[in-house]
């Protein structure tokens, strides 16, 4: 039992980092993937096409491609390019999550919106209401409440997806606990680290069963 | 106005030049493709007065209202509402709308009743009625609050305020949606099937508001597939069939003088039924 009151502060200290990683990709991914969601519906081809682009190559590549490209990608350029800016560790793992949670929010808020049907938007219209108000006060409001169970699958599989950060030696709590495992010569931390893993994301069911109640006044 | 005092909150002012209709239309036409669904429409109607327009299924009714309340465009003809142009191009000539600032002035004196309510089903009965006078007319909460209460009363939903439009029936989202259009104080009611979405016990409560509303001299345009409704509520009827006004005139004349024969055997399909 000494072993785990000497892994809890050092596995502690990484899901800490793990829970900066999630709250600053959900602080950024989600507004970001509401503006794409509303930019992939744009009447122009030349705003539709290049957003197209971008959501299928941030789904259709692996996020750990992506932390790596985008890391070492700013490295490089500052190296040869002449370009003087690269990023650290961190700021490069909250960027690529964040432009690849936004491409997965942005299809879930698209069908959210695009879910919304056409007498709204009509009778907004009749009532004189501004295209903004429309969007703020009527479609929005709705827009959230259909979106919450698919959003909820996204936030889980992020706390999860935080343990990639690794790959750029970023030590959040899996690394941390594989580090661990080198010293205990034992896969005990990992699954301490997998408990961490589980109950975060048991208390986040909890908070969207919540929310989902509460948004449960209207059908 | 004082609302408190004054039961009718709709009542129109009906004291406006008798000569000038409050809505004119004139040759309108309307295509989708190929396809003409209003060949040539025009009618007139006087303020404190209401229009039936019967026909059947795919004749134009819908599309016609549509084009009234600015949800379609049409590609000839012109519009009056109120005195006001909706389009700058003569009768003859390809449409040309009046300035967006015009626009949005017509459509803020014409109220619309959808067939399926569509109200906003977030907000509670009382947000649903006072949403666009605060928001677009810029009243004040307490105004706006006690106008919808005062419609709510009209329309016999009195205590309803609170509740969400889910909880109500359909005949009682309709009345909300009536309440909700004349929270802005229209010239002209548009009313698209108002009832065709309710089961049959729940369209009385529904015609009973409107033919109230006739009583208190509201202008009304009421497309409507309840025949003895268009007849007695009217005091003009419009038969369409295929894009074009077939007949019109008063309900005595559309419904018992005229000898036209899609007319007759379009009122004799309805009394079959």
């Amino acid at each position: 039992m000494s072993d785990l009151s000497n892994l809890l502060p050092i596995l502690w200290g990484g899901f800490c980092t793990t829970l900066a990683i999630f709250v600053l990709t959900l602080l950024f991914s989600i507004p970001l993937g509401l503006l794409v969601a509303v930019l992939k519906m744009s009447r122009y081809r030349i705003v539709r096409y290049p957003v197209s682009f971008y959501i299928s190559v941030m789904r259709g590549t692996p996020l750990l491609l992506q932390i790596v490209a985008i890391y070492f990608g700013s490295y490089y350029l500052s190296e040869y390019a002449g370009v003087d800016f690269s990023f650290e560790r961190f700021p490069a793992v909250i960027v690529a999550f964040s432009i690849n949670y936004a491409a997965y929010f942005a299809e879930i808020f698209r069908g959210g919106i695009q879910s919304i049907p056409k007498g709204q938007y009509e009778a907004a219209y009749m009532l004189g209401l501004t295209r903004g108000q429309t969007f703020y006060r009527i479609i929005l409001p709705q827009v959230v409440k259909r979106v919450v169970p698919a959003s909820a699958n996204e936030v889980i599989t992020l706390v999860k997806d935080t343990s990639l950060a690794q790959v750029i030696a970023v030590t959040e709590l899996f690394a941390l606990a594989k580090k661990q495992q080198a010293a205990y010569a034992s896969i005990y931390p990992l699954f301490v680290a997998g408990v961490f893993y589980y109950v975060a994301n048991l208390l986040l069911s909890m908070v969207f069963a919540y929310i989902e109640r509460k948004l449960n006044y209207y059908k | 106005m004082d609302f408190a005092t004054d039961q009718s909150v709709i009542a129109k002012d009906v004291s406006q030049d008798k000569a000038s209709p409050i809505l004119e239309v004139k040759h309108l036409k309307k295509s989708f493709g190929d396809l003409q669904v209003l060949k040539d429409i025009s009618f007139n109607l006087n303020a404190g007065e209401v229009l039936s327009i019967i026909g059947p299924s795919g004749s134009g009714k819908s599309t016609l209202l549509r084009c009234l309340t600015q949800l379609e465009t049409f590609e000839a003809g012109a519009v009056r509402v109120d005195g006001k142009d909706m389009v700058v191009s003569a009768p003859n000539e390809p449409v040309k709308y009046a300035p967006s600032k015009v626009l949005r002035d017509i459509r803020l004196s014409t109220g619309l009743v959808f067939q399926n309510f569509n109200l906003f089903p977030h907000l509670t009965v009382l947000q649903n009625l006072t949403l666009a006078p605060i928001r677009v007319l810029g009243e004040n909460r307490e105004a706006a609050r006690e106008l919808g209460l005062c419609l709510l009363k009209q329309m016999g939903l009195e205590g309803k305020e609170k509740s969400y439009p889910c909880e109500l029936s359909g005949g009682q989202q309709q009345r909300v949606s009536i309440a909700r259009a004349l929270a802005l104080k229209p010239k002209i009611l548009f009313f698209d099937e108002p009832t065709s979405a309710l089961d049959p016990e729940l369209t009385g409560e529904v015609l009973k508001i409107i033919r109230q509303l006739a009583e208190d001299r509201m202008t009304m345009v009421i497309v409507t597939h309840e025949m003895a409704f268009a007849r007695d509520v009217a005091n003009q009827v419009i038969f369409m069939d295929q894009g074009v006004v077939v007949e019109q005139g008063t309900p005595d004349f559309v419904f018992k003088q005229s000898q036209n024969k899609r007319l007759s055997s379009f009122l004799k399909r309805f009394s079959e039924t």
